[in-house]
């Protein structure tokens, strides 16, 4: 186990620095800087002062070390639009990501994981059937769309819950409902399949001549093994959902870590975008290390 | 009274046109503390007869018998609930594939104790106690040590070890298995053959033993159901079926022996011309017909067993 861990470990720190990298040279690849930064109405002079004051006329890897130095001790340092220290923007933001990545994730679980048990258990039927239906019409829905046609029907019409804002629970109820559905399918699809291949396996066969009872076969033989596939996909949605959610942000107006991305990248604000990129890298690392090694848990075959 | 009664099992897979008939009509019996070896070819029906009993068809499959008794006790209109009262308690089952037949997430320790605090209750670690004993008693050493290890960490024959003691959790009174030998070693095959032997009459186990290996028949039953087509074609006690076997079909499997002393070294050895025939729902009469050199007009028409202590299904006086 020890060695496993060192191993996932050392290769999480590669796939970190070539994130880094990548942040890195991006950034400078999308323009000169010191002119986006200086604005449409700045002289030559004023560019070269501010490339001299960011350090933009120094060569690339002197400004990529320098820039990894003190990423390392969480200085990304100033924002050029909003002139707030980045990492305080970041964590700021953070909380409302956080919550509405796990509201999303949580009611995902929740709804595909009982279901994609339903679909395998009556494999075929009219159940099975029905609960692949949702998981197509799941996929190709747009969740802007389904946003906003909740907005109206929950918000609006019913008036049940707000929609805009980040004032309480009550406000990422729609929007991690929302983006729970981009990952609904995926997982319902991967358990009905897991479930259905583990129900027809050799050990479950030896489970039911042992006389265990039904729920024992399920839930303890059968899904054990059948989760290993929905562990890995659920924590890059989750990844997914905590990076990729501008849209649901902006839907319904909560300003959190996708949303500032979004605005950083339009107004060219290279050092939060860098350090956006950066820290859902690393989120994206943990969690698939996270998933990982809760694997190693489930299946000991995988601890070698 | 017989320990298992089987007569009239059927068995068929799907539906409408694609309906095979894998079981049409087996009939045995399994007296307490007897090992019944039920032969035959692949396809045969054996292994689906055995999952019959146990209640264990895959979907699709529709099972139906005159007869089913354990014990005295009709299983055939069982619930899946009650059935599963008898599974692994009193009726024990190990399979032909030990290498998929464990959970692999699962330590030996917590799969052999499920199955004694299922059915008994007690402590886990009281079932711990009776499974490191029961390892020990099949041949597996430092039995403290296997209940910790999953079963990727065990060879073929260890895991088909742990698959025969954790039958035995709950002093099953038959237990039936379905090929234990197959995916084996040779060398293992005859180990664990000997201690399935040897477990057998320490224990007074009835054992239904399915096997294609007339070897193995040879060795350990002391009765035989020979298995042709679906069917029960010669049911006997193993020395008169090997003395004087009275099916044709069972006269050509033992011709096909290489038996030292009868069979001259170098001498060719028989085979059965032709194939099993297809059995679609409706067909009737031997199965064996169209591969018999004594078949006549009558063998289309069922055929009952006669000969009553050692019964055969056929037409022809043997």
């Amino acid at each position: 186990m020890a060695s496993f861990l060192l191993r996932r470990l050392i290769l999480a720190a590669c796939v970190a620095l070539t994130v880094l990298t990548l942040a890195f040279t991006l950034t400078r690849l999308s323009g000169d800087l010191a002119i986006s930064i200086a604005g449409p109405s700045a002289t030559d002079a004023d560019i070269a002062i501010i490339r001299t004051a960011y350090g933009l006329d120094r060569p690339l890897p002197e400004q990529f070390l320098a820039w990894v130095g003190r990423a390392a001790v969480g200085d990304f340092g100033e924002s050029f639009f909003f002139k707030a220290r980045v990492s305080s923007l970041i964590a700021e933001r953070m909380p409302i990501t956080l919550s509405l990545g796990l509201t999303g994730l949580g009611i995902a679980l929740l709804v595909s994981i009982p279901l994609g048990i339903l679909a395998a258990v009556r494999e075929g039927s009219w159940v099975d059937r029905l609960v692949q239906l949702f998981a197509m019409i799941g996929q190709a829905m747009p969740s802007f769309w389904l946003g906003l046609i909740m907005m109206i029907f929950f918000g609006l019409q019913l008036g049940w819950l707000p929609v805009s804002g980040t004032g309480s629970w009550e406000h990422y109820v729609m929007p991690g409902t929302v983006l729970a559905f981009s990952a609904i399918p995926a997982l319902t699809r991967l358990t009905r399949s897991g479930m259905i291949q583990a129900l027809a396996s050799d050990y479950i066969r030896t489970a039911r001549a042992k006389g265990l009872s039904r729920f024992s076969i399920l839930f303890k033989h059968a899904l054990r093994n059948a989760a290993l596939p929905v562990v890995s996909i659920a924590s890059v949605q989750l990844g997914f959902m905590l990076g990729g959610s501008i849209v649901i942000e902006t839907v319904f107006a909560l300003h959190g870590v996708g949303f500032l991305a979004w605005e950083s990248i339009t107004k060219n604000d290279f050092p939060v975008v860098q350090a956006v990129v950066l820290v859902l890298a690393v989120i994206y690392v943990v969690l698939t290390l996270l998933a990982d090694l809760f694997n190693a848990v489930l299946d000991p075959r995988l601890r070698g | 009274m017989s320990l298992l009664e089987i007569e009239g099992l059927e068995v068929t897979f799907g539906q409408g046109e694609g309906r095979v008939a894998a079981v049409r009509g087996a009939s045995f019996s399994l007296a307490r503390g007897e090992t019944h070896c039920i032969v035959g070819e692949s396809g045969c029906g054996k292994s689906v007869t055995s999952l019959a009993i146990m209640g264990l068809l895959a979907r699709g499959a529709t099972r139906q018998a005159k007869r089913m008794e354990f014990d005295g006790r009709d299983i055939s209109r069982l619930t899946e609930r009650e059935m599963s009262r008898l599974r692994g308690h009193r009726i024990a089952m190990i399979f032909q594939e030990p290498m998929t037949s464990l959970n692999p997430a699962y330590t030996i320790g917590s799969q052999m104790a499920e199955v004694r605090t299922r059915h008994l209750g007690g402590t886990k670690q009281a079932a711990l106690d009776r499974a490191a004993e029961l390892l020990g008693r099949v041949g597996i050493t430092a039995p403290g040590m296997r209940l910790g290890q999953f079963p990727h960490q065990l060879s073929g024959g260890l895991r088909q070890r742990v698959m025969i003691a954790m039958a035995l959790m709950n002093d099953p009174e038959l237990l039936i298995a379905d090929e234990p030998t197959t995916a084996l070693d040779v060398t293992i095959q005859a180990q664990i053959l000997r201690l399935l032997a040897q477990l057998q009459a320490e224990l007074g186990l009835g054992l239904l033993l399915i096997t294609h290996d007339l070897g193995v028949v040879a060795r350990v039953a002391h009765r035989v159901s020979v298995m042709y087509a679906g069917e029960v074609v010669e049911n006997a006690a193993t020395a008169d079926l090997f003395a004087a076997p009275r099916h044709p079909y069972t006269r050509g499997l033992l011709e096909c022996l290489p038996i030292p002393g009868k069979v001259a070294p170098g001498a060719p050895l028989g085979s059965i011309p032709g194939m099993v025939p297809k059995l679609t729902p409706g067909f009737t009469g031997c199965g064996f017909r169209s591969r018999c050199s004594l078949a006549r007009a009558e063998c289309a028409a069922p055929v009952a067993l006669r000969g009553a202590p050692h019964l055969y299904r056929c037409v022809v006086d043997a």
